[in-house]
C-alpha cells in the first residue's frame, strides 16, 4: 500500500515540477531580494512592516493559486485524459490514488512555500542588516499559511473528485473568499435566531476557517502568536483536511467514470 | 465488492467523527483567541483608506462586514456592562471610509458613541464629528441632522448646536415639518421635559437597530413616570391644601375627587406614595434613567 | 475455470437534462473465454466494446449482471496484478519518458524493485522502442505510443490481457507490428481479449470471436465455423453462352467472355444449375467453393433488427 501510495504522490509532485509550475517562484524570490534595498528610502521601521506584509501575504496567495490551479485538475485530468483508467486497472484502490494525489500536492506546495520563505528571509536579513529572535514569528506565519494550503488543497481534491476544472474553481475561490470571514459569520450566527440561526451555524462551521491561520497582521508588528493558537490551529487543520478527503474518497468510490 | 463496502463504511465513519473534531478544535480556536479576535486586527490597520484600496472593489461589501462587526463589538459590550469601548470609532470610522453612502452607519453608531458608558462609548466629540462627516457625504439626508442636534442636546448639553442642527435639517428639501418645531423648542424650551419626550419618540421611530430602540424606549418610560410623578405630586399637595393632612393612600385621593383611579407606573406598577408628599416609583430598577429624566425638569 | 466469465452483464446509462431517460448501453451480456484464447470482440463503433471493458476493469458499475476474471470479481485488487488494460487511444504521462512511465506503473502493480529496471529495459527492446532513452512521451508518434501502451499492459507478466482497438490510428506498418506483438503474446499463452471493428485483423488472431452490435450479443463461436456458416457460395464456369439465358434467375454477376461464362451461385441453388447445365449440354468446366469470410459474418450480424439476434 505504501509503495503505490508514495508512488502515486511522487508522480504528481513530478508532474508538477516538469510542468514548470514551480517556476514562479524563482521570479518571486529575485523580485522580492532584488526590491529589497529600495524600500531602505523609507525608514526601518515601515520597510520592514511593508516587506513581512507583502512578503507573507505573497507567500500565501501564490500558494492558493497554485494549490487551486493543480487541484482542480488532480482527478479530472486523469479522467479526460484516460491515464485513470491504466490506473485502476491496476491493484490499486481508489481511496489510494486521492490519498496519493493529497500528498503528491502537498509536497509540491511545501517545497513552493520552502524556496519562497527562503528567499524571503533573506529580504528581511537584508532590510533588517541581521536577524532578531522576533523574527522566528514569521516562520509562524509561514507554517499558518502552510496549513493553509492543506486545507484548501483538500478542498479542491473533494471538489475535482466529481465536477469539471472550471466548476471546481469557482468552488474553491469562493469559499476561500468566504473562509478568510468564518470569523464573522461564526459570530452572526451566534446572534441570529430560528432557522437563519440553524443555516448560518452550519455554513460557519462547514466553511473552512481560515481566518485564524491569518496572522500575518500580529506577526508584521513583532507580536507573538500563542502556543495554544498553534496547537489548536494545527489539531483543526489535519482534522478538517482528513474529513474533506474523507469525503472526497467517498465520492469517488463508487463514480462511474466517463 | 467487500473492498469497496468496507471502504465506504470506513469513509463515512471517518469523515463524520473527523469533521466533529474539527468543529471542537475550532471552538477551542475561538476560545483561544478570543472574541473581538477579527476586531483586533482593526489595531494594525494603518487607515480606513488603505483597507478601501486592499479592498479590490468589494469596499461596499466590506463596509457592510466592518458594520457587522462594530455592531457586534457593541452589543457583546453593552451585555457585559462595559466601561470602555475603545475600538468602536475606528471601527465606524474604516466602515464609513470604505462606504460613505453607509447611512446607517452614522445614524446608529453615532448613537452608540454618544452616551455615557455604560450605554455607549461615552465620545459626544467623535459622535458629531463622525455625523459631520455622515452629513458631507449625504447632504440630502435630513435625518442625520435629527441625530446631530439629539448628541449636542443630551450628552453636550449644547443647545444652541442643538437648535443650529435641526435648523439646518429642516431646510433640506422633503424635511418632515417637526424638524423646525425641533429647532424652535431648542431655542426656547429646550430643558422641558417634553421636548426630550419629542427626541427620544423621534430616535425610536428613525433608528431600526434593537439597542437603540431598547434605550429609547427605557428614556421614554423614565420621562413619562417624570411627568407623571410631578403631576400626581400637584394633586397630592392639592389634597393637602383642602384636607390639611398629606394622604397615606391613592385611594384617599380617588375618593377625594382628585384622581380617577389608582396610578400606575409605565412598568405597570402602582407608584409609592411617600410621607409629606412625595411620589416615587415603586421600582427604581425598571427606569434606569430617572435622574436625568429629573435633571431635564 | 473460465479465464473470462461474463453474466448477464448489462449497462444502462440515464441520459438527458434531468437524467430520467435510461440509455441501455450493454444489454445481458453472457460470454466466457477461456485460458490461452485469443478472443476478438467485434462490433461497429458506439455497439458497447468499450463499456464492457471498462465493466471489466472496475472502471464503471453494472445495472445488472456480474463479471470475474480468473474466478474472482474484477474488483479485487490481487486480480488485478495478474491482468493487464491498453484503453482506447491512450495518452499517458507526456511528461515521463518511455522508462519513467514502465517503471511507475510497474510499482504500482507489484512488481517487486530488484530486476525492475532489467525487465522495463528488455521489454522496451521487445516493442521496438529500445532506442528512445529519456525522450519524453510527449515527443513520441502515434504508432511508438500504442507500443508503450503495449508495454505498460504486460509490464508485469499478466496473464489475461485486454486491448481496446489496438490498432486504431496506426498505419500498416504499425499495424503489423502490434499484430506481430500480439501473436507473440498468443504464443506464450496468455489469454487476450481484444475488442476491434477491423474484421482482418481479427480473422488473422482470434482463436473464437464474438460480435456485439447496439449493445445485444449478436454471435459467438470458432472463426472458421463463422466463416463456413455465412457465405458458402461458388463460382461456376462452362462453356455455352447461350445457356446464361436459362439460368439467369439461379445466378449472379455473371461475366461473359468469349463462349465462357462465369458467375457466382449461392448454396441453395447450386444444384439445381448443375442440373440445368447438364440438361442444357453445357460444358462445365470448374466448380470453385468460395470461403465466406468473416465480414459477411459480421455483416449478417450487424443488419438485423432488433428484434432478432442469437448465438449461432
Amino acid at each position: 500500500m505504501t509503495s503505490r501510495l508514495s508512488a502515486i504522490a511522487l508522480n504528481t509532485f513530478r508532474e508538477a515540477v516538469r510542468d514548470r509550475v514551480l517556476y514562479n517562484l524563482i521570479i518571486f524570490v529575485f523580485l522580492l531580494v532584488a526590491s529589497a534595498p529600495l524600500f531602505s528610502q523609507i525608514s526601518i521601521d515601515v520597510e520592514r512592516l511593508i516587506l513581512v506584509n507583502v512578503g507573507l501575504s505573497a507567500i500565501s496567495l501564490f500558494g492558493v493559486i497554485i494549490a487551486i490551479f493543480i487541484g482542480i485538475g488532480l482527478v479530472s485530468k486523469e479522467i479526460e485524459r484516460r491515464t485513470l483508467y491504466t490506473i485502476l486497472s491496476r491493484p490499486v484502490r481508489r481511496w489510494e490514488f486521492i490519498a496519493g494525489k493529497y500528498c503528491g500536492l502537498m509536497m509540491t506546495l511545501l517545497v513552493n512555500a520552502a524556496l519562497m520563505t527562503v528567499g524571503f528571509m533573506i529580504a528581511v536579513m537584508i532590510t533588517s542588516h541581521g536577524l532578531k529572535a522576533q523574527d522566528m514569528h514569521l516562520l509562524v506565519a509561514v507554517y499558518f499559511t502552510v496549513l493553509e494550503f492543506m486545507v484548501v488543497t483538500a478542498l479542491t481534491l473533494l471538489f475535482s473528485s466529481f465536477s469539471s476544472p472550471i466548476f471546481s474553481a469557482i468552488l474553491s475561490f469562493s469559499l476561500f473568499a468566504i473562509g478568510t470571514f468564518s470569523l464573522d459569520l461564526r459570530n452572526f450566527a451566534a446572534s441570529a435566531h430560528g432557522i437563519t440561526k440553524m443555516f448560518a451555524l452550519a455554513a460557519a462551521y462547514l466553511v473552512p476557517n481560515l481566518a485564524s491561520l491569518n496572522v500575518i497582521a500580529q506577526v508584521a508588528h513583532d507580536q507573538p502568536v500563542g502556543g495554544a493558537l498553534v496547537l489548536y490551529n494545527t489539531l483543526y487543520t489535519v482534522l478538517y483536511s482528513a474529513a474533506v478527503t474523507a469525503g472526497a474518497v467517498l465520492i469517488f468510490e463508487r463514480r462511474n467514470l466517463k | 465488492m467487500n473492498q469497496s463496502r468496507k471502504t465506504i463504511v470506513i469513509a463515512s465513519v471517518l469523515l463524520v467523527v473527523l469533521f466533529a473534531g474539527a468543529v471542537v478544535a475550532l471552538q477551542k480556536i475561538d476560545s483561544a483567541r478570543g472574541k473581538d479576535a477579527a476586531i483586533e486586527e482593526v489595531l494594525y490597520l494603518p487607515s480606513g483608506k488603505t483597507v478601501k484600496r486592499l479592498s479590490l472593489g468589494y469596499s461596499s461589501l466590506l463596509a457592510v462586514v466592518y458594520w457587522t462587526r462594530a455592531v457586534q463589538y457593541f452589543g457583546n459590550r453593552h451585555l457585559q456592562d462595559s466601561k470602555r469601548y475603545d475600538l468602536l470609532y475606528p471601527l465606524l470610522d474604516i466602515t464609513t471610509d470604505l462606504d460613505p453612502q453607509l447611512v446607517v452607519a452614522y445614524q446608529t453608531g453615532s448613537i452608540f458613541l454618544c452616551q455615557s458608558p455604560p450605554n455607549g462609548a461615552g465620545e459626544p466629540d467623535k459622535a458629531v464629528a463622525l455625523l459631520e462627516k455622515g452629513i458631507a457625504a449625504n447632504p440630502e439626508v435630513w435625518r442625520m441632522y435629527f441625530t446631530l442636534g439629539f448628541v449636542h442636546y443630551l450628552e453636550r448639553k449644547d443647545y444652541k448646536a442643538a437648535e443650529q442642527a435641526f435648523r439646518k435639517g429642516s431646510e433640506v428639501p422633503g424635511a418632515l415639518p417637526w424638524m423646525r418645531t425641533m429647532a424652535a423648542r431648542m431655542a426656547e424650551h429646550a430643558q422641558d421635559i417634553e421636548t426630550a419626550m419629542m427626541l427620544w419618540r423621534g430616535i425610536y421611530e428613525t433608528t431600526h437597530d434593537k439597542n437603540v430602540r431598547d434605550g429609547a424606549v427605557k428614556h421614554l418610560a423614565s420621562l413619562q413616570a417624570e411627568i407623571d410623578m410631578r403631576e400626581l405630586r400637584i394633586r397630592v399637595r392639592t389634597y393637602h391644601e383642602k384636607k390639611g393632612v398629606w394622604p397615606t393612600t391613592w385611594t384617599e385621593l380617588v375618593r377625594a375627587g382628585l384622581l380617577g383611579g389608582v396610578p400606575v407606573d409605565p412598568a405597570g406598577q402602582i407608584y409609592k406614595l411617600l410621607p409629606e408628599g412625595g411620589v416615587w416609583v415603586e421600582d427604581p430598577s425598571q427606569f434606569p434613567f430617572l435622574d436625568q429624566a429629573a435633571l431635564a425638569s | 475455470m473460465h479465464a473470462i466469465e461474463i453474466q448477464d452483464l448489462s449497462k444502462d446509462y440515464a441520459v438527458g437534462f434531468w437524467k430520467k431517460t435510461l440509455r441501455p448501453a450493454l444489454k445481458s451480456l453472457s460470454l466466457t473465454v477461456e485460458s490461452g484464447e485469443t478472443f476478438g470482440f467485434l462490433g461497429p463503433n458506439g455497439a458497447g466494446k468499450t463499456t464492457t471493458l471498462k465493466l471489466l476493469m472496475g472502471i464503471i458499475f453494472p445495472t445488472a449482471g456480474s463479471a470475474t476474471v480468473l474466478g474472482k470479481s474484477v474488483h479485487d485488487p490481487e486480480v488485478k496484478k495478474r491482468i493487464g488494460f491498453l484503453p482506447e487511444q491512450p495518452y499517458f504521462y507526456d511528461y515521463l519518458s518511455a522508462p519513467e512511465l514502465l517503471s511507475y506503473y510497474a510499482q504500482l502493480s507489484g512488481v517487486p524493485p530488484a530486476g525492475r529496471k532489467e525487465r522495463i529495459n528488455s521489454l522496451l527492446e521487445r516493442v521496438g522502442l529500445g532506442d528512445v532513452g529519456n525522450k519524453q512521451l510527449r515527443k513520441f508518434s502515434k504508432g511508438m505510443l500504442q507500443r508503450v501502451g503495449i508495454a505498460q499492459a504486460i509490464v508485469h507478466d499478466p496473464e489475461v490481457v485486454f486491448l481496446d482497438e489496438p490498432m486504431s490510428g496506426l498505419d500498416p506498418l504499425g499495424r503489423h507490428e502490434i499484430r506481430e506483438m500480439i501473436q507473440g503474446l498468443k504464443d506464450a499463452g496468455k489469454t487476450i481479449f481484444f475488442s476491434t471493428h477491423i474484421l482482418s485483423d481479427a480473422e488473422a488472431l482470434c482463436d473464437r470471436v464474438a460480435v456485439i452490435h447496439k449493445g445485444e450479443l449478436r454471435g459467438v463461436g470458432v472463426v472458421n465455423d463463422l466463416r463456413a456458416a455465412t457465405g458458402g457460395t461458388s463460382e461456376v464456369i462452362w462453356q455455352n453462352a447461350q445457356v446464361l439465358t436459362a439460368v439467369s434467375s439461379l445466378v449472379m454477376e455473371p461475366h461473359v467472355s468469349a463462349d465462357t461464362v462465369r458467375v457466382t451461385v449461392s448454396r441453395e441453388n447450386l444444384d439445381p444449375l448443375l442440373e440445368k447445365l447438364r440438361q442444357q449440354s453445357a460444358t462445365l468446366i470448374s466448380v470453385t467453393p468460395l470461403h465466406g469470410t468473416l465480414e459477411d459474418y459480421f455483416l449478417s450480424k450487424t443488419s438485423e433488427s432488433e428484434k432478432e439476434g442469437a448465438a449461432v
